[in-house]
C-alpha cells in the first residue's frame, strides 16, 4: 500500500471540493471570532489549485510535483494567515516526499512531521493557542504511530477531528482571534475546521 | 443587503479600473499581481515606501500612493493581506537603488505575507526595512495574544515616512522615523453599526439599537465590549471612552504636543466626525494637551461601518515638518 502520483492528484480533488462544500460552514465560524473570510480565501485557493494542475497536468510526475504546486498555488492566490501557512505545509510536504513516486507511510508521517515543524515556525504558535496546529499535530502523531497506511489515514482524520472539536473552549492566542481575549471561548476554531478537512479528504483519495 | 457593486467576486478588481480611470495621469495600476505604483517610480535615489493590506480601508493604502507619501500600495481582497508575490512585484517596482520600506499593519496574515515578500526581495539584493504599526489600545499587548493591532496611526506612518523619503533620508532613517511614530501614537475605535462584506452578505457582529461596540479593529471584528448609549450626550460618551484609555497607555501628559485624527470608519457622516472632533479638542485642553496639528475625515475605514477611532500623535519639531510637507494623493493632498 503506498500513495502515487494519481492519488495524490485525487485528494487535491477531494480537498477542493471539500472546501467548496465548507465554505459557509467555514465563513461562518470565522465570522464568530476572525473576520469572515477564511473559507472564501481556502476555497479561492483550492479552485485554484484544481485550475493549475489541469492546466500544467504534464509537470505533476509526483507527488511531490504535486504538492509543490499545491503549496505555490496558495502562497499567491490564499492571502490572509492561511496563505502562507497553508502555502509552508504544502511546501515542506513536497520537500519531504521528494524524488519518489511511491511514498509507504515511514516516508509519508515522517514529511508531515516537517510539514507541522514549517507551520509552527511560520505560525509562532504553541498547541492549545486555538489554531490549525490543534488539529494537524494530533493527526502527524497519529500517523507516526499507526502500524499501516490504511489505520494511519483513519487515525489521523479521527484524531484530527478530536483536536478540531478541543479548540471550542479555548482561548485564541495567536491570529485575529486573540484580540477577542475571553470571548473567543466557545467557538470551534475555523483553520483547525480546515485543516481537519485536508485529513479527511485525504482519507477518502489515498485509502487503498 | 444593498451595495453599488456588480460582482461580489470582482470587488477588488473593479474597484482598481475606477481608481485607474480616475488617476490614470499620476498612478499606474497592475492587475496581475495587483498593485498601484507611482506613475513615476522608481525615483532614482530615493527610499521606496510599499504598504499594503486587505482591501474595504479606503482610501488606505491606494488612496496615499504620490509623491510625498507611498510609492505602491499592494490591495488584498476585502480584509484578507495582500499575497507575497504582490509585495515582492510592488517592492521591485520602487526600488530606486536606495532599498525600500515595508510598511505592515500587525495582523498575522499582514505580517506573515510581508515576510515572505521580504525574504525574495533580498534574495534579489533589495534592502528592505519594515515598519510594523500596532496602536489600538483596545488591544492587550502581551504575549497570549498576537499582539495590538495596526489601526489609524498607520495613516499618520505612511505621510511622515513618506515625507521624510521625499526629503532624501536613507534606508535606515525613514524606517527609523516610521517607528518612532508609531511607538508616539495611540489609537482606539468604536463601531454603531456592524459592516457586510460582500463575500459573506452578512453583518460581522450584532447590536441592539441603544447599543455601540467599543474597541472594534477595522475588519468587522467584534469590540473588547458592547455598551449602552446615553441619549443627549452619545458624542461626549463616545470621545471620553475612546480618549482616556488613549492618555493613559502612552501616557501623553500635560504640556505635550499632539496631533489629533478623528477618522470615520465608512459610514459616519463628517458632520458627526466634527460633533466628536470638539468632544475630543475639549478632552484634550482639560488634560493640558495642545492640538498643534489634526485632520478630520473618513481615513481608514471599515466599508461602510458606522463609527469611528481616535488616534493621538505626541509631535515634535521634525514630526510637525514633516506632517507639514507637501503631500499629492489621491486621498491627501496640501502643498503640492
Amino acid at each position: 500500500m503506498t500513495i502515487d502520483r494519481d492519488r495524490t492528484l485525487r485528494w487535491m480533488e477531494l480537498f477542493a471540493e471539500s472546501m467548496a462544500a465548507h465554505r459557509q460552514e467555514l465563513v461562518a465560524l470565522d465570522t464568530a471570532i476572525g473576520d469572515g473570510d477564511h473559507g472564501t480565501n481556502m476555497n479561492r485557493g483550492m479552485q485554484k489549485v484544481r485550475e493549475k494542475l489541469e492546466a500544467a497536468a504534464s509537470e505533476q510526475t509526483d507527488p511531490s510535483a504535486v504538492l509543490k504546486t499545491v503549496a505555490m498555488t496558495l502562497i499567491s492566490t490564499v492571502g490572509g494567515a492561511a496563505g502562507p501557512l497553508y502555502g509552508t505545509l504544502f511546501l515542506e510536504l513536497g520537500k519531504g516526499l521528494a524524488g519518489q513516486s511511491e511514498i509507504d507511510l515511514p516516508t509519508y508521517a515522517a514529511a508531515w512531521r516537517k510539514a507541522a515543524e514549517g507551520v509552527q515556525a511560520r505560525a509562532k504558535a504553541e498547541p492549545n493557542d486555538k489554531t490549525m496546529l490543534d488539529a494537524l499535530l494530533p493527526a502527524v502523531v497519529a500517523l507516526e504511530q499507526a502500524p499501516d497506511l490504511n489505520t494511519a489515514l483513519r487515525a489521523s482524520t479521527e484524531a484530527a477531528e478530536q483536536g478540531m472539536l478541543a479548540t471550542t473552549p479555548l482561548v485564541a492566542r495567536k491570529g485575529r482571534a486573540s484580540y477577542l481575549g475571553e470571548r473567543s471561548a466557545g467557538h470551534q476554531d475555523p483553520g483547525a475546521t480546515s485543516t481537519f478537512y485536508l485529513f479527511q479528504s485525504a482519507e477518502q483519495a489515498l485509502t487503498s | 443587503m444593498k451595495k453599488l457593486i456588480n460582482d461580489p467576486e470582482q470587488v477588488v478588481a473593479d474597484a482598481l479600473r475606477g481608481i485607474e480611470s480616475a488617476h490614470g495621469d499620476r498612478l499606474r495600476v497592475s492587475y496581475e499581481p495587483m498593485m498601484i505604483v507611482r506613475a513615476d517610480a522608481p525615483v532614482a535615489g530615493k527610499v521606496g515606501l510599499v504598504s499594503g493590506g486587505g482591501s474595504g480601508h479606503e482610501p488606505l493604502h491606494g488612496g496615499f500612493v504620490g509623491p510625498g507619501m507611498l510609492d505602491a500600495a499592494c490591495p488584498g481582497e476585502i480584509f484578507t493581506s495582500p499575497t507575497p508575490d504582490q509585495m515582492y512585484e510592488a517592492t521591485k517596482a520602487v526600488d530606486g537603488g536606495a532599498g525600500v520600506v515595508h510598511i505592515v499593519k500587525n495582523y498575522t496574515g499582514d505580517v506573515l505575507n510581508f515576510e515572505m515578500a521580504a525574504d525574495l526581495a533580498r534574495a534579489d539584493g533589495i534592502e528592505v526595512e519594515t515598519i510594523l504599526t500596532n496602536d489600538d489600545v483596545a488591544v492587550e499587548d502581551s504575549l497570549y495574544t498576537a499582539g495590538r493591532r495596526g489601526v489609524g496611526v498607520t495613516v499618520l506612518v505612511e505621510k511622515i515616512a513618506g515625507a521624510a523619503a521625499a526629503a532624501g533620508k536613507s534606508l535606515h532613517d525613514v524606517a527609523e522615523i516610521g517607528r518612532q511614530v508609531n511607538a508616539h501614537g495611540r489609537s482606539m475605535g468604536m463601531a454603531l453599526t456592524p459592516c457586510i462584506t460582500p463575500a459573506s452578505g452578512q453583518p460581522s457582529f450584532e447590536l441592539e439599537d441603544d447599543e455601540v461596540e467599543i474597541g472594534i479593529g477595522i475588519h468587522g471584528e467584534p469590540g473588547r465590549f458592547k455598551e449602552k448609549i446615553t441619549p443627549g450626550r452619545v458624542a461626549s460618551q463616545i470621545a471620553e471612552r475612546l480618549l482616556q484609555p488613549i492618555i493613559e497607555d502612552l501616557p501623553f501628559n500635560s504640556g505635550d504636543r499632539v496631533l489629533a485624527l478623528v477618522n470615520g470608519m465608512g459610514g459616519t457622516p463628517l458632520i458627526e466626525l466634527y460633533i466628536v472632533y470638539a468632544e475630543v479638542a475639549r478632552i484634550a485642553a482639560e488634560h493640558g494637551l495642545t492640538i498643534e496639528r489634526n485632520l478630520v475625515g473618513n481615513y481608514i475605514t471599515s466599508l461602510e461601518m458606522q463609527g469611528c477611532s481616535i488616534t493621538l500623535l505626541k509631535l515634535d519639531d521634525e514630526l510637525s515638518h514633516y506632517w507639514d510637507a507637501p503631500v499629492n494623493t489621491p486621498g491627501l493632498r496640501w502643498g503640492a
